[in-house]
């Protein structure tokens, strides 16, 4: 069996365009997908059944017993940690936000260790965006800046930008510049009509350079910017001013590298000005499939985009005090929770360390690095494959994930809200 | 099943031509009925003032740009901070505040249905989705068709009832309400970043106006037999001198619609403007106003500018941005793939700027001039002209001509040389009051059939009970009370159950959302067209099969199925 139009819970790019082969309720072909979406969809290795530690080693467990072992070590827990959340279902990520208040816990979600940056960056000075459509449709000029989507979202440029067909664009690939800064030589730098290539750490003052040319102050301009031959800079200037859309695109090589949320508010303050002179926008190549589904969900729940505090009967948001890794790196949370991500692999020593200290319930289909420091494991269907689910895409698409095989797995909804209601029943008594 | 008695209503109901009686209200199963025999279950009104649920028939409070307005404010959020409480959420926002304390605040006000009004139809998904925290108001959808490629296509062909099918397909795929059409023609501009200004600009690549787009839309739109009329956001928002093509605009509408209005104009406030640049800005709304005066196929909402705070929103992306280089201070936009638009910024509305003062002026005077008040519905296009939390602020400057002396008298001074507000001494009663405020509302969103805006026998129970004794207080002197006793109700009833009380909620409440599905024959479903196939398939970034929103969004909902001429 054939199901068509079937959404991709990969990358920010939520492709939709998927066929995906079924035989014997296993996937057995994806076409139109990438290599990471194939492997995605063809996976089969996962955790059978619900497990709890006992000792140094864990047992095999019935949901119920998982359930009861979750709500109790939250119950005890003064400052529960709720991290993850960009790899599940919008519903889940209501669930859990509703399950902190309750608890008075913090919920953050793995923004604040990609595009956290980019969201203060907003904050500041607001974020002149778009639909991908509408870069497909109209862009002459393409800017991936500290990103390299050939590998980290390789069907964004066919779908979305150089390779993609626009309405407005007669030879949409021939008519598209495209232009790449980083701090080496990618796969998608070698596709590139300029590459710039910056010294690390140097985005900021490159950008600042740009602004000064267009604001024809490129006099003030030493012959090189971070190692950028200041003619390069002026020529790229050119392009973006001749362009009558520019689209920029960027990544964690923007918002993790030295001057962080500055970087990307310098470039968001470039768009401006070419606002002001062409058409331009900029987008964060989300990561996640639904990162930015767990923003969405955040803010119109607590108001706030990632890092929410409730320990004071309000939603207080404090980035740097109320995000994961802080909390974790200050010893201040007694337990996580941990749904869709794999904290232990991606946080710092010191954070990991603290989750070995304390008591770790993980929600994920598979087991990862998280799994051997948590307490409880419970295994969930794979949202948009075997239950489906709303994501949003990385530039607020908002898209309903399929369900492709039958499973015997319950979802992340359906299991933190019995961890609720379980909760909720301790509580009262 | 239920049943519920209200003893003692001091009852204003204009749909129904009750003008201050005193009278008991009884509900069954959700529905207003003669009588009731269990009368276990009562509520005393204590002669209060008691009127149908409100109604705001233009309001931003749910879906994408409202919720990238709290993403981008955290400082806003801050300003509006609340505890849990057993049946409440705990809430954040003051302008663009968390889905929970939009339906607190508005229950707490009386309101019990809300119409957001943009909704891009390749993100309705996200409206929906945060409808369903909008747990305590009904809720419903102005759909967006100002840029909609395929209808300027349908425009371009001469082809009215093309751009019906398209309109009548997108609307039922989509689950939305009713037609939005906001600065036709300049979102698609915005697309280059130009705009079309007003109304005979033909828009690049497509060779249609704005004019020309809204003609159509008004038309299909009584093709479609929709309950509401189109619903229009002019050309031109916020520039001095916008008057003319607000003028013009009322001009060219026909009169096709004898239960309702042709056409919808929407903050109207910010289409009044005379002068030629800021230096000469002054108010036209005297002009407006006798149009509008003149045009029974036109209703209005005033869009009222309230001073303080707030945040600005709208798919009007030209605009934000032209307010954004006023301002300087932080811009989002979000254009939207062969449809539409929008931009975010948040404002100051400042007594000591003279446009500010001349904007509250002009909300004002239209709603002072417009002669029927079934033509001029009470909002301030929320958050765009202040927080509906001002409501009650802007009913006590419509009664009380001495509050708006003495709010006058704090503005810059300049302000009487470019306004008529002093000179007008009309001062609005309670019963005119309940018809900008929900009956007018609900007869221009075509939803009294549905039980809204009224309490007959078989309307919907959505009542608000304030603590208020008209025969009491002198509205034009005691301007105060009025402000305090409209703020928040002492019972405020949805469907039959008491959903807030004394501005606390009773219940976590479950919300239905109205959509509307045009009935098209097998000859006009666009869907199956397959020029419209190729292109729809070939120029979005979503599957046509992915684009419809499913039934899982909308558990409880009321459809209106419309019999229509396609």
């Amino acid at each position: 069996m054939k199901i068509t139009d079937v959404i991709c819970p990969f990358c920010g790019c939520l492709c939709d365009d998927l066929t995906v082969t079924i035989e014997n309720n296993r996937v057995t072909g994806v076409d139109n997908g990438c290599a990471l979406a194939e492997a995605k969809f063809m996976h089969t290795g996962r955790l059978n059944n619900p497990i709890i530690k006992d000792g140094d080693r864990f047992r095999e467990t019935g949901y119920d017993d998982a359930i009861g072992a979750a709500a109790d070590i939250l119950k005890d827990s003064e400052r529960p940690l709720l991290f993850g959340w960009s790899g599940t279902q919008g519903e889940a990520q209501c669930s859990g936000v509703h399950l902190c208040e309750l608890l008075g816990g913090v919920i953050d979600n793995t923004s604040s260790i990609c595009h956290g940056p980019s969201i203060l960056a907003i904050q500041e000075v607001g974020h002149p965006g778009c639909t991908l459509g509408q870069v497909k449709n109209r862009a002459d000029l393409i800017i991936y800046w500290g990103c390299n989507p050939v590998e980290g979202h390789p069907r964004h440029m066919s779908r979305y930008t150089n390779y993609a067909d626009g309405f407005f664009l007669e030879n949409a690939f021939r008519e598209r510049k495209l232009i790449v800064a980083d701090v080496r030589k990618t796969e998608s730098a070698n596709l590139a009509d300029e590459f710039i290539q910056i010294k690390p750490g140097g985005d900021y003052a490159v950008f600042s350079a740009l602004r000064a040319i267009i604001r024809g102050k490129g006099d003030i301009l030493p012959d090189y910017v971070a190692g950028v031959a200041k003619s390069q800079l002026e020529r790229v200037a050119k392009m973006c001013l001749e362009a009558k859309f520019g689209a920029i695109f960027f990544g964690l090589g923007l918002t993790m590298t030295k001057n962080k949320y500055k970087n990307i508010r310098n470039a968001i303050e470039l768009t401006d000005l070419l606002c002001r002179h062409t058409k331009f926008t900029i987008t964060p190549m989300r990561g996640h499939w639904n990162v930015y589904g767990s923003n969405e969900v955040m803010t119109w729940l607590t108001g706030y985009p990632y890092g929410v505090d409730f320990s004071r009967g309000i939603a207080f948001y404090n980035p740097g005090e109320t995000t994961a890794i802080d909390i974790l790196a200050k010893k201040e949370c007694d337990a996580m929770f941990v749904v869709a991500s794999d904290p232990a692999a991606h946080m710092p020593k010191k954070c990991a360390e603290h989750m070995a200290e304390i008591p770790v319930i993980q929600i994920d289909p598979h087991i990862n690095c998280t799994t051997l420091l948590s307490d409880v494991q419970l295994p969930v269907a794979v949202t948009g494959i075997e239950t489906p689910g709303t994501a949003y895409r990385m530039d607020g698409i908002p898209l309903r994930t399929k369900k492709v095989i039958e499973t015997v797995y319950p979802n992340d909804t359906e299991i933190i809200d019995k961890i609720y209601k379980k909760v909720l029943e301790v509580q009262k008594k | 099943m239920s049943e519920l008695l209200v003893k003692n209503a001091f009852v204003i109901d204009p749909l129904n031509n009750i003008n201050g009686e005193i009278m008991d209200i009884a509900v069954k199963d959700g529905k207003i009925v003669e009588s009731v025999k269990d009368t276990s279950n009562t509520i005393d009104a204590k002669g209060n003032l008691t009127l149908p649920g409100g109604v705001d028939s233009h309001t931003h409070i749910c879906g994408t740009k409202v919720n990238f307005g709290r993403y981008m404010s955290p400082e806003d959020m801050r300003a509006g901070r609340g505890r849990a409480q057993k049946y409440m959420y705990p809430v954040s926002g003051y302008s663009v505040p968390t889905v929970y304390a939009n339906t607190y605040r508005y229950s707490s006000l009386g309101y019990t249905t809300v119409l957001e009004g943009a909704m891009a139809p390749l993100e309705a998904r996200h409206t929906h989705e945060e409808f369903s925290y909008n747990t305590l108001q009904d809720t419903m959808a102005n759909t967006l068709f100002d840029g909609n490629w395929a209808v300027m296509e349908a425009v371009a062909e001469n082809d009215l009832k093309k751009v019906a099918a398209i309109v009548g397909w997108t609307l039922a795929a989509v689950k939305g309400f009713a037609v939005k059409i906001t600065n036709p023609g300049g979102t698609e501009m915005w697309g280059w970043g130009k705009d079309v200004g007003c109304m005979h600009t033909k828009v690049d690549h497509f060779g249609v106006t704005a004019a020309e787009i809204t003609d159509y839309l008004i038309r299909a739109n009584e093709l479609l037999n929709l309950p509401h009329s189109a619903h229009l956001h002019n050309n031109n928002l916020g520039k001095p001198g916008n008057y003319k093509c607000t003028l013009e605009r009322m001009q060219r509408t026909p009169d096709l619609n004898d239960k309702r209005q042709t056409l919808y104009m929407t903050h109207v406030q910010f289409h009044s403007y005379g002068g030629s640049k800021w230096a000469d800005f002054c108010s036209k709304a005297d002009d407006v106003a006798w149009m509008i005066n003149r045009k029974p196929q036109i209703a209005i909402d005033m869009g009222q500018v309230m001073f303080g705070k707030t945040t600005t929103m709208t798919a009007d992306g030209p605009m934000e941005f032209n307010l954004y280089r006023l301002y300087n201070n932080k811009w989002s936009n979000h254009d939207v793939e062969l449809e539409t638009g929008s931009g975010i910024i948040p404002v100051l509305y400042s007594k000591k700027n003279l446009v500010n003062s001349i904007m509250w002026s002009i909300g004002l005077e239209l709603a002072l001039m417009t002669k029927n008040p079934w033509q001029c519905m009470l909002a301030t296009d929320n958050p765009n002209g202040a927080p509906f939390v001002k409501y009650p602020e802007v009913i006590a400057l419509l009664m009380s001509s001495k509050y708006r002396d003495e709010e006058f008298s704090t503005l810059q001074k300049d302000t009487e040389k470019r306004v008529i507000l002093p000179s007008l001494d009309r001062e609005m009663d309670w019963n005119e009051i309940a018809i900008m405020t929900r009956a007018a509302q609900a007869k221009a969103l075509g939803i009294v059939d549905l039980g809204k805006g009224h309490l007959g026998v078989g309307a919907d129970a959505d009542i608000a009970i304030y603590p208020v004794k008209t025969g009491d207080i002198d509205p034009t002197q005691e301007y105060e009370k009025v402000i305090e006793g409209l703020s928040v109700t002492t019972h405020t009833i949805k469907r039959g159950r008491t959903v807030s009380k004394d501005g606390n909620c009773l219940v976590f409440g479950d919300n239905a959302t109205i959509w509307v599905k045009p009935k098209i024959s097998e000859n006009y479903d666009i869907s199956k067209d397959p020029e419209f196939i190729k292109r729809f398939e070939r120029y979005y970034t979503v599957n046509m099969a992915n684009y419809p929103v499913e039934e899982e969004y909308i558990n409880r909902n009321i459809c209106i199925e419309t019999e229509t001429e396609l």
